[in-house]
């Protein structure tokens, strides 16, 4: 039936019209716009590039937003894999519910979002007061990024390890009980490592997400460069001062570090994959 | 043969007519753009502003605002946002708009009455309660471990007024030595942790994240905050000296040529003169030019010695030297240069 | 659990012991109930009270306020952009989910992930981004402004701005649903039915579209809930016009930079209402779906 051709034909028709949808559309809205904008930064010379490289609002704006991204992302791979455990695994009042509210960061608009939490956490708020008086200061500081970035991030790894673990042979649980492993034993050599691809996945799109953020950050975050303030922020600052060539060249550095490092974490995961002879 | 685009060219055909015949109907628009701390004024204003020409002319008329710093409104209007007026916090954006782009002529200024400035304000600090740092003038904002807030002077209009006014305050307290107004200008700005885009950012910043000692602010903005957001929790502090700041207003002729709005955008200016426009400006604490309507507001306001932007040689001069690319302020911010 | 201890003539001789005690096929009683109450003091403190405090926060003047900052003029301008906005994206960005999921589930060709890549990179990339991306392009400043100032034509810092910044944010979520989907389903019933005789449109029509019905509607709940909700790209393109290029995110924003803190918030509860829409249809379609439609890809 198939034609050994550099495109296969086929009998289903359509290909060079959808294809050609496809490819006009993603060109005009995606393709187009980005390389524009990598033409510009580029357009600003080498110069003003290690310029913003080396400026140390810059720099401390990466830190700040790839750093409390990692964090985030990390904290919700903990908490996420354990609400994913306990809602597939356990029974308890509300789990139905419970399952179904997960997405709500997903889609909750990010400014509302953002002023939730800082109504929350600042130091009248209703978590904010009980933290002040222990003597943490959430809103406006590092911590209430981390908090924004952790509600952001929080579907990610629940629902890349839900099916995964719905899926689960526990057949593989079984059998390794009746050959006298213990509870713990189990959980660790037996069930974890065939979920820790999809736990990375999760992680990963969570860490992918959080970097970007913006709406949710902007009001809980102190905005101190150097201290609180994040890349997107730091981005839309330059073009309000219509600094177009600094706005791309900022932009441009986050997606080359953001595609690094998601190019690494796949690599891990894909060599992590391999060693399980999975 | 059915055509699956069929629905969604039903959906499309009934939003885009909505939108034309809203479009037909449109009465007479205006969009007002603005900076950052005028809100509230022209919200009430617009409103009167409407009364009023509906009342004497029969037409409805909508304003629309937009606020952000006055230097990013302006170079937003030069680049294509569509104002009929600009209400700007200094003159020299608005000649920016009528240099860079053409907008209006560069005599705009002349057009009104009082340098095209119906109202005027000036600049003081806002302290916390009880004033815990103890901040009464400008020398206490350098001092170590004062933490000042003020807007980034490269988009706003209030956070150049606040450099110039302690520029000026520094030349007098060292007798004209501009290396050691330089020094202070630098401490000042090393005790400003974040420079927000626009005056109510700045605002913001203060008020409700918490962040430093004292802001740097116009004095309605000041007045607003202590007499209707949060009474009781800040106290306005009136420095030894100011400067007067003179907010212009004008209309940007090439648009409302444009768009056949001339009459109503100059009726909407001139009622910024009128006894009740003035009277509105009073209640939301500028400070009116009609001496009636000062009159009425005066135990609001303190008097206090003011310099004005001549003593720097005009705005062009002092934007020049102070403003622009490699001017002081970027000379200040380099690193190593703040020691 | 089961206990499954086997029948005791068929075990060794330490059976004994097995018997007495079942296998540890799950965790300690006291185990799960920790575990669980971590979970749901996780949940609590990230999900319930957010969504609580958004509504006591527009509530806190009373219900005559709520209503009355849901009327003001200015409010209604900025519902009416937001449901705009989603009206002229979500087909949009349906029909090409349908169109490129078509061409790279039903064909084979050179640089297939590639394209699924770039499909994905919007929502890899900070909305921010996505909003400059389209200042550079279409602002007067930018590489078609002198084009579009001389007809007079406004795209940034007026609405059709906002809406292809949107476009941009929204345009993987339908793709991303139907591409696994389709992927599993092959091509069979589509060949089928075309050496049946159906045409090209028929086939779609017919065959293709009942298949990824619940998927193709998940993803465009995805895309709307995402449209409606969008704040860094538009905040970008928007002029800042209150009433005018303002939609329901960026009016929070400027009621909130505004003081007025009690409508900021009864609009960010319409938003959130609408979220909870969203989330109770989506679990709506996948009881229907019979499987939890989700489960695929994010």
């Amino acid at each position: 039936m198939a034609v050994h051709a550099l495109w296969q034909r086929s009998v289903i028709p359509g290909f060079g019209l959808t294809l050609g949808i496809t490819l006009s559309y993603l060109g005009l809205i995606v393709i187009i716009p980005l390389c524009v904008m990598f033409f510009k930064a580029a357009d600003a010379g080498w110069a003003k590039f290690l310029a913003e490289l080396t400026s140390p609002r810059t720099l401390a704006a990466f830190r700040v937003s790839f750093g409390i991204a990692f964090l985030a992302a990390f904290i919700n791979a903990i908490f996420g894999f354990i609400v994913a455990w306990v809602i597939v695994r356990y029974d308890f009042p509300g789990r139905r519910f419970v399952d179904s509210l997960i997405d709500l960061p997903f889609a909750l608009p990010t400014a509302v979002a953002g002023i939730a939490l800082t109504s929350l956490y600042s130091v009248h708020g209703w978590l904010g007061a009980p933290l002040a008086a222990i003597g943490i200061t959430a809103a406006f500081t590092p911590l209430g990024i981390l908090i924004a970035l952790v509600f952001v991030g929080l579907p990610f790894v629940v629902r890349t390890v839900e099916p995964v673990l719905l899926d689960f042979d526990r057949e593989l649980e079984e059998s390794a009980a009746m050959l006298g492993a213990s509870r713990t034993s189990i959980l660790f050599r037996v069930v974890f490592p065939p979920l820790l691809p999809a736990l990375m996945t999760g992680f990963t799109l969570a860490f992918a997400r959080a970097i970007g953020e913006y709406g949710s950050v902007i009001f809980i975050a102190g905005n101190i460069p150097g201290y609180s303030e994040i890349v997107p922020l730091l981005i839309v600052i330059k073009l309000e001062q219509f600094d177009y060539a600094g706005a791309t060249v900022i932009a441009t550095m986050m997606l080359v570090a953001s595609f690094i490092l998601l190019l690494a974490i796949n690599l891990l995961q894909a060599w992590t994959r391999r060693r399980q002879g999975g | 043969m059915r055509d699956p685009y069929c629905k969604a060219k039903g959906w499309a055909i009934p939003a885009l007519l909505s939108l034309l015949v809203s479009a037909a109907q449109a009465d007479t628009t205006l969009l007002n753009a603005s900076y950052d701390p005028t809100r509230r004024f022209y919200s009430v204003f617009n409103q009167a502003f409407a009364a009023l020409w509906k009342a004497e002319r029969g037409e409805k008329v909508s304003i629309y605002q937009s606020h952000t710093g006055s230097g990013a409104q302006a170079r937003s209007v030069s680049f294509g946002l569509e104002a009929d007026v600009v209400t700007l916090a200094l003159a020299y954006d608005i000649d920016a708009i009528a240099q860079r782009a053409g907008l209006l002529p560069k005599d705009w200024q002349e057009r009104l009455p009082d340098n095209s400035a119906p109202y005027t304000s000036t600049i003081v600090f806002l302290v916390r309660k009880g004033n815990p740092k103890q901040i009464r003038d400008w020398s206490d904002l350098v001092k170590d471990g004062v933490g000042i807030v003020t807007p980034n002077p490269k988009t706003s209009g209030g956070a150049r007024w606040n450099h110039l006014a302690a520029w000026g305050y520094a030349l007098r307290i060292s007798g004209n030595d501009e290396n050691r107004a330089r020094d202070f200008i630098a401490r000042l700005y090393r005790n400003a942790p974040v420079l927000d885009t626009g005056a109510r950012g700045a605002t913001i910043t203060f008020t409700r994240r918490d962040i430093g000692d004292v802001l740097i602010a116009w004095e309605n903005e000041a007045l607003l905050v202590t007499n209707e957001v949060s009474p009781g929790a800040f106290e306005v502090v009136v420095p030894s000296t100011s400067i007067l700041a003179e907010p212009p207003v004008a209309v940007v002729d090439k648009v409302v040529d444009r768009r056949g709005t001339r009459e109503v955008a100059e009726a909407y200016l001139k009622f910024l003169y009128s006894a009740e426009g003035q009277d509105l400006a009073g209640r939301f604490f500028f400070r009116p030019r009609q001496a009636r309507a000062m009159d009425k507001f005066r135990d609001r306001f303190v008097k206090l010695e003011l310099m004005t932007i001549d003593q720097f040689g005009g705005w062009a001069q002092a934007q020049k030297v102070h403003f622009t690319d490699d001017g002081i302020f970027d000379q200040i911010q380099r690193p190593g240069a703040r020691q | 659990m089961v206990d499954l201890a086997p029948p005791a003539d068929l075990v060794a001789d330490d059976s004994a012991r097995r018997i007495a005690s079942p296998l540890p096929l799950t965790e300690s009683f006291a185990t799960r109930v920790a575990l669980i109450l971590v979970a749901l003091f996780f949940l609590m403190v990230f999900l319930i009270l957010p969504l609580v405090v958004v509504f006591a926060e527009a509530l806190r003047q009373g219900i005559g306020a709520y209503g009355a900052a849901l009327i003001e003029p200015n409010a209604v301008a900025a519902i009416e952009l937001t449901l705009l906005t989603a009206l002229i994206v979500v087909p949009l960005n349906a029909a090409f989910g349908i169109a490129a999921a078509w061409a790279i589930t039903k064909f084979n060709f050179p640089g297939k992930n590639l394209l699924i890549t770039l499909i994905d990179l919007p929502f890899s990339v900070s909305p921010v981004i996505g909003g400059m991306v389209f200042v550079l392009l279409f602002g007067a400043q930018g590489l078609f402004g002198p084009l579009l100032t001389a007809h007079g034509i406004k795209i940034v810092f007026a609405i059709p701005g906002i809406v292809i910044a949107t476009l941009f944010v929204t345009l993987p979520f339908v793709a991303r649903e139907l591409i696994p989907l389709m992927q599993k389903q092959g091509t069979q019933q589509e060949e089928a039915a075309l050496m049946l005789g159906a045409s090209g449109w028929q086939t779609l029509w017919r065959v293709t579209l009942p298949n990824i019905k619940w998927s193709l509607l998940y993803g465009i709940l995805l895309c709307n809930g995402r449209a409606i909700g969008e704040f860094g790209a538009v905040a970008v393109v928007s002029g800042h016009i209150i009433g005018l290029t303002n939609t329901m995110p960026l009016q929070v924003e400027v009621l909130y930079n505004d003081y007025a803190f009690a409508a900021a918030f009864a609009v960010a509860s319409l938003l959130t209402l609408m979220a909870l829409a969203t989330l109770a249809l989506k679990t709506w379609l996948e009881w229907r779906a019979g499987t939890p439609v989700a489960r695929t890809r994010l």
